[in-house]
Formats: C-alpha cells, structure tokens, sequence
C-alpha cells in the first residue's frame, strides 16, 4: 500500500495540492493511461496524415494513369484542348533548375559549412551563420518578387546575351527573355544554399578531431587537413545534404513560378522560357475544366510527392550512417 | 619534399581557403540584395493607407492590404491551434513513451519525410479533404493546411528538447507524488519550453510566408473576411496576385507586402533566437 | 500562459470576424479576368451602397467553369461560353448572364514602334513562331512608314486557363487554317512558343516587362497600363483598331439571331466596322438558389442592379450591352429561383 500523500513529511514548502496525487487508485491510472493514449494517438496522427495525402494524390490520379499509363512519365504533350497530357516537359523543367541550382549550391554551400567549422575566427561565426538562417527565413514569394522585378531583368539585359554570345546554341539562344530555367535555377540555389550549409556543417562537426589532428601532425596545410579529414571521410553525409537540397528545389514553387516563363517545351536552350511540376500546378489547378486535366495535374503531384519522398529517405540514411560512423570512432 | 611542391601547397592553401571567404561573400550578396530591394521600394507605400484600407478596384490608388494582414494573422492562428498540441503531444510520446518502439520509429521517420514533402502537395490534399465536401474555400481549409505543416517540427523539436531534460528533474517530481502526466506537461515541459518555444515560433514564422497551399483552400478575398468560413486574403497570395499584374500601383504595393512580411517573418525568426540566447539555454 | 494568450487573440479575431453589418450578405465568385477591371468596380461600389461583400477572385474562364462545377463559389464568370457536357456537369445546370461585350487587343511592346498593322497572315504568323523578328519582310510589308528593329519576337500567352484565349483562338483559327490544324481553340492551349502569363495581369506584365514582346489582352488591360496595340484587317478588308465602337459594330450582326441561352462567339465578324477579336463575357449563376435564399437574394439585386449600370462599362472601354439585349438578359434573371 502506498503511502497517502498527506502522510509525506513535507520538503522546503508543501506541495500544492493543485499538483497532488489525488483520488482513488483506479482514477490515477485511469488518467495516466489516458494521457499516454492521447500523446499516441496524436503521434499516430502523423501516420494518418502522411497516408491520407499519398492515398489522395493517388485516387485523383487514377482517371489520368488509366488514360495515359506510364507513358505519362514519357508524354511531351501538354494539350488540354485535346485531351492529352504528358508530364516529361515538367519534369524536365523541374529537373534542370534544380540541376542548374545544385550546381550553384554546393561549392558555395560547402565553402560556407567549411568556414563556419573550420576556418571562421570565433567573432565571425554567429553573423555569418545568422545571414544563413536569413536567407533560409526569406518567404519564397519575396524571392520570386525579387526574381521578377530585378533578377530577370538583370539576367535578359546583362548575363544572358553574354551567355549567347560567348557559349552560343544549344544551351543558350533565343528567345532570351529573363524568364528561363537558368534564372529560375539561380534563384533555387540561393533558396537551397541553407539547406546544403546547415546539414554540412551538422557532418563536418561530427567528424572527430582525431581526423584533423592526424592530418596537421603528417604537416597537412589547412586546405589538405579539410581536404582528407572532413571532406573525404564525409562523402556520404555531404552526398545526403545535396539530395536534401535537391528535394527542397524540387519541390519550390512560388519563387519558380514567377521567373521560369511557364512555357511546358524541352528544350537544351537553358535561357528559353520552361516549366516545372510544383508551377504548373499552381497555374492551372483552380482552374482545370476537364476532368482529366485535373487528374493529370494531381498525377503529377503525386510524381512530385515520391520524387522528394524517395530522395528525402535516401538523404536522411546517407547523413545517419555518416554521423553515426563518427560516433562509432569517438567511442 | 621538393620545394617546389611546398609552395605549390601553400598556393593550393590560399587560393582555396579564399575561395571559402568568397563563398561567404557571395552567399552575402543575394542576401543583401533583396533585403535592400525590398526595404527601398517598400517603403514608398508603407503608410497608414496601406494598413487600414482594403483593396481598391483597378485604377484606383487609394486601397492598401489590410485584410491580408489580418488574414495571414487568422490562418497562422487557426494553425497554431492545429498544430501546435499535437505536435507538442507527439513530441512528448516520443520522448516519454514510445522511444525505442518500431511505431516510434516510424513516426520519426514519418515526421521527417513529411518536412520534405512540397507545400503545393500539401495544398492539394487540403483542398480535396476540406473545400471539395465544404463546397467552399475557407480559412478553416488554408489553416488546417499550414498546421499540418508545422507538426512534424514541433514534434522532432519537442521530442528532442524533452530528451535533454535530465532523469533527476522527473525523478523529483514522481517522488513527490506528482502524477506521470502531471509531470511530463507541468515539470518537464515547462523546463524545457525555452527550446520548445523557439521552435514553435520558427515553424509560425515559416508557415506565415508559405503561399502555394492557400492558394487552393483560403483562396483569396478582396474585403475584410468575415468568417473562418469564408475565403481570406493573406499577404502571400496577394503580393503573388499583385506581382504578376501589370499595374504599378499593384507593384508598389506588392513590394509594401513584402516588406511587411519580411518585418513579421524575420522579426519571429529573431525573437526566437534572441529569447533563447538571453535565457542562456534551451533546457533548463 | 502562452496558450491563454492565444485563446485570447482567437476570441477576439473571430469576434471581430462576427462583426458584419446586419443583414449584408457575402457571396464568392470567381472566373474572367478579361471583365474584372469592370467588375471590381461594380462589387467594390455595391458594396459602397449595399454593404454586401461580392468576394470576386479572377482566375481566369477556366477557373470560373471549374469551381462551378466543383460547387465551391456562389457564382463564376467566363468569356469561353461552357460547353452542353460542362453545363450538364453543374448541379441544377447553369445560366450565361452577359454582362458586357470587350475587345482583345494585340497589345505589344517594340521599342520606337506606336503603331502597328497586322493581318490575319502575320498574327498566325507570329503567334506559331515563323516569324522571330520584328524586321520580317511579312511585318515590314503591312507598315511600310514603320522604322522596325531587328529585335527578336516574343510571345505572350496565357499559362491558365482563359476566355480571353478562346476568343483570340478561336479568331486565328477561323483566320488561319494553318494554326487551325496545328493548334485549335481554347481557354487552354498547346502554345507554340512564347511565355505564358497567369491572367490578363500577367500577359500585360510581360508586355511591359520585356521589349519585343506581343500578346494578346483585352482592351481595358493594354489602355489601363499604356500599352500600344495592333490595328487588324477585319474580315472586310479594313484595318480596324479595338474600341467602344468597332466592338459593338461586331456584335450587331449576333445580336439579331441571339440564341435563347446567350451562348455566341462574336469573332470574325462581318460588318465594316467591325473589330475582328471581340467577344461577350457571362456571368454563370445557377438557375436555382433555394438551398441559399439569402445568397440568391443578394446575387439578384446585384444583377439587377449592375444591368442599370452598364454606362460604368464604357468608362473602361467595354461596350455595353444594347438595351433590347438587357431585356432579354432581365426576363432571364427574373427566372432564377430563391
């Protein structure tokens, strides 16, 4: 038999009967089963939406994967008129800004997680890391904002005939409107670099000190210590924070919407008016008046959802295993 | 060693750890760029007008955005309240009771692949679950929405700020008879809200710029929204809607909202870090 | 503490929400960009005058027909009439209200150029993508006065789905058999080249943004924002510019056979004077609104009362509907149930 509260010496101060155990047994564990069950319950909330959404996507998707099958995934006709719809323009659109911001992201996202580990003197840490929590906290509709009124005009007036001239057909040529892939990629990348710094720099802190040391004490510049001790023991962690970039860029719509000229061709030329899955939605969704327009549009938010899913999976394993194989060495 | 290949190394050095600083620069540049554009040309239209008028139609100059303020305030509120405790309750499950479970593990897994699901995704599934049988756009759809997109935050931030809190805290509590439940919401949460809160108020700060899933649910509304039940403005949807027109009063404006959404937005962003900073710590 | 501040603020907001005038009732509508410079006003001064909130999103046609059919706004708008399958696929069916009678205007920004001339052979021509500079011999052929630049041609369209694309396509497809073959009408769509744009906004917006380019708006867009458009040769020969006037010399064939339902494509017009784009554009109500009788109410006094409005149409360069079709369009409305 426990012994009832009120028979408890008291400690400095009684303890408030608000937050005593009150009542009889069965009431106490009554209440403490329901607590459990209700945090449960709430955690099992997660699961029930997660399915809710892929079974969504998937039932308004079925009118379009009956009519189309696979070959929608090859489809590079966007017709509403008639009644066809193939999802490669999108997907290539998508795609290649995100290439194009990958491209971008990773030296810049890389040098800026090495500084912050290894090479920023203690003052210059929090500043810089606070302009990259800024960037990361910047609305994607302000981008695209910014995208349209200064970017684009930038990129038609100063760096895309550059590009014409000097590099030429395929990958540059007219049209060059400002609204193309290559803007839309350079805005991803300043949208993405966060992401690559702050899931970098979680690796590269992870990498024991043993490392280094090993590194300096063979004479290793600091280049070389970063070189073999950081970089080369985390591929894989790096590795993960690239595809975590790559599905954060998959997936941006607003900022894209605005600066990729919304024009669904494939094309090499990278200064050209595109497409991308996350933009096409947005555009036509409230607006599909055929059925199959609008069973098209969710199958290729469903192709979205598992794109980002598969690579969201692959990039949580590969940065684990890496940190994970850290504190194994530290142990 | 060759001395040749020394200086050739420390070149190497220099040039790359350089090329590091530059990256810093370079990462500055945009940053910089944006705030200043957003600043200077928002500021034109930043007055009174702005935040008491409502959108005026085409051709007249006198309207202003403050029904998108409001709404943003009343989407991130309806949000909070979805959002919120259950990612609060399923933070607290994971920590306390479900730990090394393989139903725990698959919520983790869940909550991070959810983070990384596309907002637009989001966007659809509200509007297929809520304004399809609703038979109309609501705020009630947009909030529910962006609340579903703060919870798997809230619940790895939660789940592991109640892990640091230490065995000794609970442990007091339990033997002063304080009931399990008792304990877990009035003791160790509450030492560990600093860190609790923080995250909450980054995950409001980011759903308050989120656009692409009101799109389909709160829609949009060019007077003062009644109801939950009704279509609402937010300053997202209608700084896109004013981006993409032609009217340089809309522009001016559009940039207005900017502004203001940056103010609110990063304003969060700071409040949070600050607030942990001066309390010293997340726990405790 | 923190959750009772919360609550607090809630409370009040949604107090606040409560708030309306007694009495005023809120209706959603969306669709048509092409009329939403004269709609905005008609909601905006109703409002004034009745306080009842007309929340009128423009999506765009595709989008009116859409959430008509999905049942998600009290009434939607378009300038592409809906189809026998789309009515049909509305609960308790649908009516086309007209409202006004617009031009769409070949509206274009090429930098030392005010004026322009093109004929059905050089519009297909540019909007199929063979011709890519503003120096072709085609263009330079209709404007002999004209200094044209060797500037590079970029189209502006539609990227949602659009009334204002149905009328301009379905002209180039009564004009040109090649863009008939190839590409067809619609509100949406396969679009040889050019950008696309969400809206009349968004068209206009990349008229003005990027030199060179030519698109296709209607006309209270391109004079609102001050943009030059095209003069077109009409289907009898003479070079006609969109206004007030060439657009109601274009309905005036139609108007003597209007069909029951108010369901016509004015494009092509014959008639001297006729501009060659123009189109109607509708209000699309449900016939019956006695599961919402307040909304139905509402929704009849606002139609009554814009049809006696009309003259605020022509401020905006939109040609108001003659009186004898406003008959029609009253006894129509006098049919809707609430």
């Amino acid at each position: 038999m426990e012994p009832r509260t009120t028979d408890l010496p008291a400690r400095s101060g009684e303890v408030p009967s608000s937050i005593r155990e009150t009542g009889s047994r069965l009431s106490r564990f009554l209440s403490a089963r329901l607590f459990r069950t209700i945090t449960l319950v709430f955690a099992a909330s997660l699961l029930l939406w997660a399915g809710a959404v892929a079974w969504l996507l998937f039932v308004a998707s079925k009118p379009a994967f009956a009519k189309f099958g696979w070959g929608f995934i090859r489809g590079t006709d966007w017709d509403p008129v008639n009644g066809i719809f193939g999802a490669l323009p999108f997907i290539w659109g998508t795609c290649v800004s995100s290439a194009i911001a990958l491209l971008i992201a990773t030296p810049l996202g890389l040098g800026l997680a090495l500084f912050l580990t290894e090479l920023a003197p203690q003052k210059a840490r929090s500043p810089v890391s606070f302009m990259v929590d800024m960037l990361n906290a910047i609305p994607s509709v302000v981008y695209g904002l910014w995208g349209v009124f200064v970017l684009a005009p930038l990129m038609r007036v100063h760096v895309d005939p550059l590009l014409v001239k000097s590099i030429g057909t395929p990958f540059f040529g007219p049209p060059d409107t400002g609204l193309s892939l290559l803007t839309a990629g350079v805005i991803l990348a300043i949208m993405v670099v966060p992401t690559i710094v702050s899931i970098s720099r979680e690796v590269f802190e992870a990498v024991p000190d043993i490392f280094r040391e090993s590194a300096k004490a063979l004479g290793a510049t600091r280049w070389e210590t970063m070189r073999l001790a950081v970089l080369g023991s985390s591929k894989n962690g790096i590795l993960g924070a690239v595809m975590l970039a790559l599905g954060r860029a998959l997936g941006e719509t607003m900022a894209v919407t605005m600066v990729i000229g919304n024009n669904p061709q494939i094309s090499a030329n990278l200064v050209a008016p595109a497409h991308s899955m996350a933009s096409v939605i947005a555009n036509e969704f409230t607006e599909a008046v055929s059925d199959i327009h609008l069973a098209a549009l969710s199958e290729i938010g469903l192709l979205l959802m598992c794109l980002t899913l598969i690579l969201n999976v692959l990039a949580h394993l590969l940065v684990w295993a890496t940190t994970r194989k850290f504190k194994a060495v530290r142990a | 060693m060759n001395f040749d290949t020394a200086s050739r190394r420390r070149l190497v050095d220099q040039v790359m750890v350089a090329l590091c600083w530059a990256a810093v620069a370079l990462a500055a540049i945009p940053l910089v760029a944006v705030l200043c554009y957003v600043a200077s040309q928002g500021i034109h239209r930043f007055d009174l007008n702005f935040f008491t008028h409502v959108p005026a139609p085409v051709g007249d100059a006198s309207g202003g955005m403050a029904n998108s303020l409001v709404g943003t305030l009343e989407l991130v509120l309806i949000a909070s309240v979805v959002g919120i405790p259950v990612g609060i309750l399923a933070g607290i499950y994971l920590a306390e009771f479900g730990k090394a479970g393989k139903f725990a593990w698959a919520v983790r897994f869940t909550a991070d692949v959810l983070s990384g699901v596309p907002s637009i995704v989001t966007g659809i599934a509200a509007y297929t679950l809520i304004v399809r049988p609703m038979h109309h756009f609501s705020a009630w759809a947009g909030g529910v929405a962006l609340g579903t997109m703060m919870i798997p935050m809230i619940t790895r931030t939660t789940e592991e700020l109640v892990k640091m809190v230490p065995r000794s805290v609970r442990e007091s509590a339990l033997a002063l008879g304080i009931p399990e439940w008792k304990t877990i919401l009035g003791v160790v949460v509450t030492t560990a809200r600093n860190g609790i809160l923080m995250g909450v108020l980054l995950s409001l700060s980011r759903i308050a710029g989120e656009t692409a899933p009101l799109l389909f649910t709160a829609f949009n509304n060019n007077f003062w929204s009644t109801s939950p039940n009704q279509p609402t403005a937010s300053l997202t949807v209608q700084i896109f809607t004013y981006a993409i027109s032609p009217f340089d009063d809309w522009h001016d404006q559009a940039w207005t909202g900017a502004l203001t959404l940056l103010l609110l937005v990063v304003g969060v962003n700071l409040m949070a870090r600050i607030f942990v900073k001066r309390t010293g710590r997340a726990v405790g | 503490m923190k959750m009772s501040k919360l609550v607090l603020a809630g409370a009040t907001l949604l107090g606040l929400g409560a708030m309306s005038p007694a009495g005023a009732v809120d209706l959603n509508g969306a669709g048509a960009t092409f009329p939403y410079p004269i709609y905005s006003k008609w909601f905006f001064q109703f409002n004034q005058e009745t306080h009842n909130q007309i929340n009128y999103q423009s999506i765009g046609s595709g989008g009116g027909i859409r959430q008509m059919t999905e049942g998600t706004v009290d009434f939607g708008a378009s300038d592409a009439p809906m189809t026998d399958e789309q009515i049909a696929a509305v609960k308790g069916g649908v009516f086309h209200l007209p409202t006004v009678m617009g031009a769409v205007a070949v509206a274009y920004d090429i930098p030392g150029i005010s004026s322009l001339k093109l004929d059905a052979d050089a519009l297909s021509g540019l909007f199929l993508g063979t011709i890519t500079k503003w120096n072709d011999p085609k263009i330079a052929a209709l404007n002999p006065g004209e200094k044209l630049p060797d500037l590079a041609v970029n189209i502006a369209h539609r990227s949602d789905g659009s009334g204002t694309s149905n009328i301009f396509t379905n002209y180039l497809s009564k004009v040109s058999p090649d863009w008939k073959s190839k590409v067809g009408f619609g509100t949406a769509v396969k679009w040889p080249v050019g950008v696309g744009g969400k809206g009349n906004e968004g068209v206009a917006g990349l008229i003005r943004q990027i030199p060179g380019t030519i698109g296709y708006v209607e006309l209270a867009y391109a004079i609102e924002n001050k943009i030059t458009y095209a003069t077109l040769k009409n289907s009898a020969g003479n070079w006609t510019e969109p206004s007030i006037a060439s657009t109601t010399a274009a309905a005036a064939g139609a108007l003597a056979d209007m069909p029951e339902d108010f369901r016509v494509m004015i494009t092509n017009s014959p008639g001297a004077a006729a501009y060659p784009i123009c189109g109607f554009t509708w209000l699309l109500v449900h016939p019956s609104y006695e599961s919402s009788k307040d909304k139905g109410k509402t929704l009849v006094e606002f139609l009554r009362w814009a049809y006696v409005h009309e003259s605020m149409a022509s401020a905006l360069y939109y040609a108001p509907l003659p009186d004898e079709l406003i008959a029609k369009v009253n006894a129509r409305i006098a049919q809707i149930k609430f």
